[in-house]
């Protein structure tokens, strides 16, 4: 890798990920599919890169391609300087610690069964970080930075609403302080109000922890707010990339203009114009 | 403008807590040709509240006050009496497009059920209204004879649009219509549900929690929090300059797509303020 690449974190390079789907009324015939058409991606660190796109353009199979929890069929990933593919199983474990993700729903992604202090410090317990009370310590001080309390580690999942179970999503994400942190459209099931909570917590933990986020959403004005950079996606490729403000200000591909003329909220006029 | 809906101190409780006022003194007015949007964070009454016009309130709950269709109080219609107002005078749309059709019936079928049981259409007639149905909401007509599952997200969401305006209704409910949509793919059926609003001369009520839909679609807007009415007005007075704290700290919540604003936490010092006082 070389030297100007340093302070990229995460790198994905000419990634490609066929899907062979059963098509035909009865399913008899197949076809393939391409998730990911030669898709270059590089994340920097201490910063955020939107992944926007409609669904069906990839944007989800390329973090889970990235994060390494899904093979994909050509391509590279390249996580602090290693290339993921040159390590072996046991490694990789290892690097997991720094690669954490949030996502969307927050109602299915907490094992109902478990206690809120068991799912946030089991992460620490299979990473075998610190002994039993230094991992309890831990989980109490990150459930208190997301705005639980203590208490709230013996309680269990359906006992919080919506936007409460999105911050221990958070902190099971963050507690073992990971580098790079892929949030898959971790707002878009909450009301607006817990949404711009939430959407503030993980900018502050972001200064505080120096994070690099990945942020795959669809909402453009979530983007906006959160992003340093934006890539487009449609059907698997990557339309356009580029810090936010060109992509907003001066949009060079006319599906990156659609996209943004639909976004609901803008004088009509201005819409049929686009 | 003619008067199309009007309910009066609507209160809407369970039957095991009928002292909980899930939808609480909530009135309301629509007029024909007029978009009138109920904006409010989950469980704030605003789907209970339509739910309670159609009839369709779950077992569990009970509706008391009057909701006056037409001149007529649906409150005291029988079940039989509102089966023939739902669907042919009352139009519905829900959200979920892909739950709303039925798999294993083609959809110039299900679009049709509407025509055959409140006006009596068959064979040739029928099929000839649905197809022109099929067109005005932007579908081909040879579509007739697909299954849902052949449509995309956004087909099948303007066939249930079909469905809804099929008898010509005086008044369509569109409980978040839009949101299980792609961006591109919403501006298109809000700005359908607006042609068809106007061609029609329908009163339309449009629940969302989305102030950019708000501000696209709307002509009235009402804000409800906790059951409540707080807030009702035109649409450009209640987004530009709103008088209740909540509507001003749940607007500044909104990230707008210039980026200029900031973002705020949702500010709830005016319910303490308001108790205290």
């Amino acid at each position: 890798m070389s030297q100007e690449n340093s302070k990229e974190v995460l790198i994905g390079r000419n990634l490609v990920k066929t899907y062979t789907q059963r098509s035909g009324r009865f399913g008899f015939g197949t076809k393939q599919v391409k998730a990911l058409d030669d898709v270059s991606v590089s994340l920097k660190a201490g910063s955020t890169l939107a992944v926007v796109g409609e669904s069906g353009s990839g944007k989800s199979t390329l973090a889970r391609c990235l994060l390494q929890l899904q093979p994909f069929d050509g391509g590279e990933v390249w996580f602090q300087g290693t290339n993921l593919a040159t390590l072996d199983k046991e490694a990789l474990r290892g690097m997991r610690r720094h690669m954490q993700m949030v996502f969307q729903d927050p109602f299915a992604s907490l094992n109902p069964r478990m206690k809120v202090g068991e799912i946030v410090g089991e992460g620490l317990l299979i990473h075998g970080l610190g002994n039993a009370a230094e991992r309890e310590e831990k989980m109490l001080r990150m459930l208190q930075r997301v705005g639980l309390t203590a208490d709230d580690a013996s309680k269990y999942p359906h006992q919080f609403s919506g936007g409460q179970r999105q911050r221990i999503g958070i902190a099971r994400a963050l507690v073992l302080e990971p580098k790079v942190v892929v949030c898959d459209e971790p707002v878009s099931a909450l009301d607006v109000s817990i949404q711009a909570q939430i959407l503030l917590l993980l900018k502050e933990l972001q200064a505080e922890m120096g994070l690099s986020y990945l942020f795959i959403t669809h909402d453009l004005r979530v983007v906006r707010h959160i992003a340093n950079e934006v890539v487009v996606m449609q059907q698997g490729k990557v339309m356009e990339s580029g810090e936010v403000e060109q992509i907003y200000t001066a949009p060079q591909q006319d599906y990156t203009r659609q996209l943004l003329s639909a976004i609901p909220g803008q004088q009509k006029a201005a819409r049929k114009a686009a | 403008m003619s008067e199309i809906l009007k309910i009066q101190s609507l209160n809407v409780t369970p039957k095991s807590a009928p002292s909980r006022l899930l939808v609480n003194n909530v009135a309301l007015t629509l007029e024909a040709g007029k978009t009138t949007c109920i904006v409010g964070e989950s469980g704030s009454g605003k789907s209970l509240t339509a739910l309670s016009v159609m009839g369709l309130l779950s077992k569990q709950l009970q509706a008391s006050g009057s909701i006056s269709f037409q001149g007529q109080d649906l409150t005291r219609l029988s079940e039989q009496a509102m089966q023939k107002i739902r669907g042919a005078k009352i139009g519905m749309i829900f959200q979920e497009p892909m739950t709303s059709l039925n798999p294993v019936l083609t959809v110039g079928y299900q679009i049709g059920e509407a025509l055959a049981t409140h006006l009596g259409l068959k064979n040739a007639a029928l099929k000839a209204r649905v197809e022109a149905l099929l067109e005005q909401v932007g579908i081909p007509a040879d579509r007739y004879g697909s299954y849902p599952d052949e449509l995309s997200g956004g087909q099948r969401q303007r066939v249930i649009i079909a469905m809804a305006i099929a008898c010509e209704p005086a008044l369509l409910i569109a409980d978040e219509p839009t949101t299980a949509l792609d961006v591109t793919v919403q501006a298109q059926i809000l700005k359908l549900l607006d042609e068809l609003k106007t061609r029609m001369n329908m009163a339309m009520l449009f629940i969302t929690h989305d102030f950019g839909v708000v501000s696209d679609i709307a002509d009235d807007v009402i804000v409800m929090f906790r059951g409540e009415i707080v807030e009702a007005g035109d649409k450009n007075t209640v987004l530009t300059k709103p008088l209740h704290p909540y509507t001003q700290a749940l607007l500044a919540c909104v990230p707008d797509a210039e980026g200029k604003k900031k973002l705020k936490p949702m500010d709830y010092a005016w319910l303490n303020a308001g108790a205290a006082a």
